[in-house]
């Protein structure tokens, strides 16, 4: 590699070159939609936040521990984290075996689970909420025919409360996994697990020598997502949730909408930011984004 | 059971000094027969009642051309793929029930088929750890296996850190091992360049020696499964067209492909007389040329086998007939170079040109085209074998 480089004259290396800062241009129109759009919102959003304490470091500084040490906001950031890791496991569970269904099945079986894996995945995150509600509610599909069977007398809890949360958030959060596994499990070569047989492992052994290892990284990538996504929640858990299940993302909208207090929502939101960030920051080391879409 | 109780006999003596190399397979182990076994896929019979007796210790290629069945043979033979109808037997027992980890197989795949995310320690120790050895001597046996494929000080390694031939070196010791009394191979060299791989081939060859294993090999290159084999057998479609020694197939085929596949083979069709042990064939110029009859060819129409590099070629007209060889006359149409010898293409009456080959050697000058020539063979080095079937 170096010798080969040494050896080329400096002009072909700058020729080389300049095809590769033109396709750049190429992302432009995105770059300049996220300035625009999200960017400059955002700094703005921030920079009056910051204003509204007339510019004095210290008092924002001391406004912002205040309420981050606040009964509400530590309560909420538990909840938030406990319910994003309980999704992110539920989703890893249910997900996992699907995943690796749709990389060893063929046929009509597989059209039909993916069909009902992505299609949802298009459909309006409240119409499938509202469509769950209809399902657990008091008077719901599941209590109905649970009763009309005779097995229950009193309606079974199924909504306003933890239980919903999960029920919604894993089945919104679902495709996310299963498509994260998929493109990781495709990836895998068929020919080691043969391999694995050949050279006396059994199935469980290939599983867990070979097959899951080589899943992982799909595996953290797809939980670091579902993590990402699931502490930003908001949707949901508001309509899903019970009193006690208040995230970050809901009291950030009570602040504004309620308490129209900007500084501490903008604080929240902030500090909500700042753990997706790192949380993202995590994801792109263990994953290759352009292997995960398929490019090599 | 088969391989349980031979694993146990291994853990008993399992004390080898880590440069001592311990001959593996127990004398008489390892022998393996397929008995008409038989492979359809759809309508497409891929192999097509195979009939093989492979002995202990031996080293047996299956070679043939792409889609001749070899490689659904050996996945058959690993348990990979279900005959439809016949058996394979391993030291007379039948293992039509048994999968694949159960086996006791060592194998070496087309691709290698490194675990990526394992260390060429750990790669190799593999099986001994699906078998639940100890950890010493897993250790033990990983070390012995490195020196024996010669990669002493790599067992740290991750196997994107090697070369072609190294992975190659590290799925050979990850196939032995655990001392398996077969050991499968699928066209195991076919990703290396030429030179790394006639000195794998001469390295694999030393190894299957001195261990004292049974090989079955999977190969299309003719020159790989004759300078390593003991025994060859010769597939295309689906059937066994003939098994034999390298030297056997190579100069007594049975029928053309077998005679085309392993090198290259002049054919020169005609009717086909008998007279005793030597029959007759008569080109369409009237010309008569002798040679001894395979066994598989009747009276009708046959072909007359000689290898270029048998026969004698010398310029002048005069042909006068010899008791014990065949003469022809010709002409020169072209002269190839090919560095250790040239060959030539030799017009002659009645027949495709005859392909002479010779040794490039001192004082050799190149006839030159047009050149008329006689070509002169012993006819015990050719063969009257059955026409290709139309």
């Amino acid at each position: 590699m170096t010798d080969a480089t040494a050896a080329i004259p400096a002009s072909t290396l700058a020729a080389a070159k300049a095809p590769r800062d033109r396709t750049l241009l190429l992302l432009l129109p995105a770059v300049a939609m996220l300035v625009v759009m999200f960017l400059v919102p955002l700094v703005v959003f921030f920079v009056r936040t910051f204003m509204e304490f007339e510019g004095s470091t210290a008092e924002f500084l001391d406004q912002a521990q205040d309420l981050l040490l606040s009964q509400p906001y530590l309560t909420a950031l538990a909840t938030t984290n406990w319910i994003a890791l309980i999704v992110t496991v539920i989703v890893l569970l249910i997900g996992y075996p699907i995943a690796y269904y749709l990389t060893t099945a063929k046929g009509l079986g597989v059209s039909i689970v993916v069909l009902s894996i992505v299609l949802p995945y298009f459909t309006s995150i409240i119409v499938r909420t509202f469509s769950w509600m209809v399902l657990l509610g008091e008077h719901g599909l599941v209590n109905d025919t649970l009763r009309a069977a005779g097995l229950i007398r009193d309606p079974l809890p199924l909504m306003y409360n933890r239980l919903g949360v999960l029920i919604g958030m894993s089945y919104v959060l679902l495709p996310y996994m299963v498509l994260t596994l998929f493109a990781a499990m495709r990836s895998i070569d068929a020919s080691l697990l043969r391999a694995a047989e050949g050279l006396g492992a059994s199935g469980f052994y290939t599983f867990r020598r070979v097959y899951f290892p080589l899943s992982l990284h799909g595996v953290i990538s797809g939980a670091l997502i579902v993590y990402i996504l699931s502490i930003g929640y908001f949707i949901t858990p508001a309509l899903m949730g019970g009193q006690h299940d208040i995230m970050i993302a809901m009291l950030i909208d009570r602040e504004l909408e309620v308490a129209v207090d900007w500084p501490s929502a903008a604080l929240m939101s902030l500090s909500l930011l700042l753990v997706t960030l790192v949380l993202y920051a995590v994801y792109y080391r263990i994953t290759d984004i352009r292997r995960l879409i398929g490019a090599r | 059971m088969v391989e349980v109780d031979l694993d146990l006999k291994q853990h008993e003596r399992a004390e080898p000094a880590v440069a001592e190399l311990v001959p593996a397979a127990p004398a008489g182990r390892g022998a393996v027969e397929l008995v008409g076994l038989t492979k359809r896929y759809g309508d497409d019979t891929v192999v097509d009642r195979v009939v093989l007796s492979i002995a202990s210790g031996e080293f047996f290629s299956l070679l043939g051309p792409s889609g001749s069945g070899k490689t659904t043979t050996l996945m058959m033979v690993a348990g990979f793929v279900r005959p439809d109808t016949g058996a394979i037997l391993l030291d007379g027992e039948d293992i039509a029930a048994v999968p694949p980890q159960k086996r006791g197989f060592g194998m070496v795949f087309q691709n290698y088929a490194i675990f990526p995310h394992l260390s060429v320690f750990e790669n190799i120790a593999f099986p001994l750890r699906a078998r639940r050895w100890a950890k010493d001597a897993v250790a033990e046996r990983v070390r012995w296996a490195l020196d024996l494929v010669r990669l002493g000080r790599f067992g740290d390694r991750q196997p994107h850190q090697l070369s072609g031939g190294q992975q190659q070196r590290v799925a050979l010791a990850r196939a032995i091992v655990f001392h398996p009394p077969v050991v499968l191979m699928d066209e195991p060299l076919g990703a290396l360049d030429k030179n790394l791989r006639f000195e794998m081939q001469i390295e694999i060859k030393e190894i299957q020696q001195r261990l004292g294993m049974t090989v079955i090999y999977v190969t299309h290159d003719q020159e790989e499964a004759m300078s390593m084999s003991d025994r060859i057998a010769i597939l295309n479609h689906g059937r066994v067209h003939q098994v034999g020694s390298p030297g056997e197939v190579y100069e007594r085929p049975v029928d053309p492909f077998v005679g085309r596949f392993l090198g290259e083979a002049n054919l020169l069709g005609g009717a086909v007389t008998a007279k005793g042990d030597i029959a007759r064939v008569a080109l369409p110029s009237g010309q008569e040329l002798r040679a001894p009859r395979a066994s598989s060819c009747d009276d009708g129409r046959g072909m007359l086998f000689i290898r270029p590099e048998r026969v004698e070629i010398t310029p002048g007209t005069n042909a006068p007939p010899e008791p014990s060889a065949n003469t022809l006359t010709g002409s020169v149409r072209r002269c190839s170079f090919l560095g250790n010898i040239l060959r030539y293409a030799i017009a002659v009456d009645g027949a495709e040109p005859v392909t002479v080959d010779l040794q490039n050697a001192v004082g050799v000058a190149p006839l030159p085209v047009g050149a008329p020539v006689v070509l002169r063979w012993p006819v015990a080095d050719s063969l009257i074998l059955p026409a290709d079937p139309v």
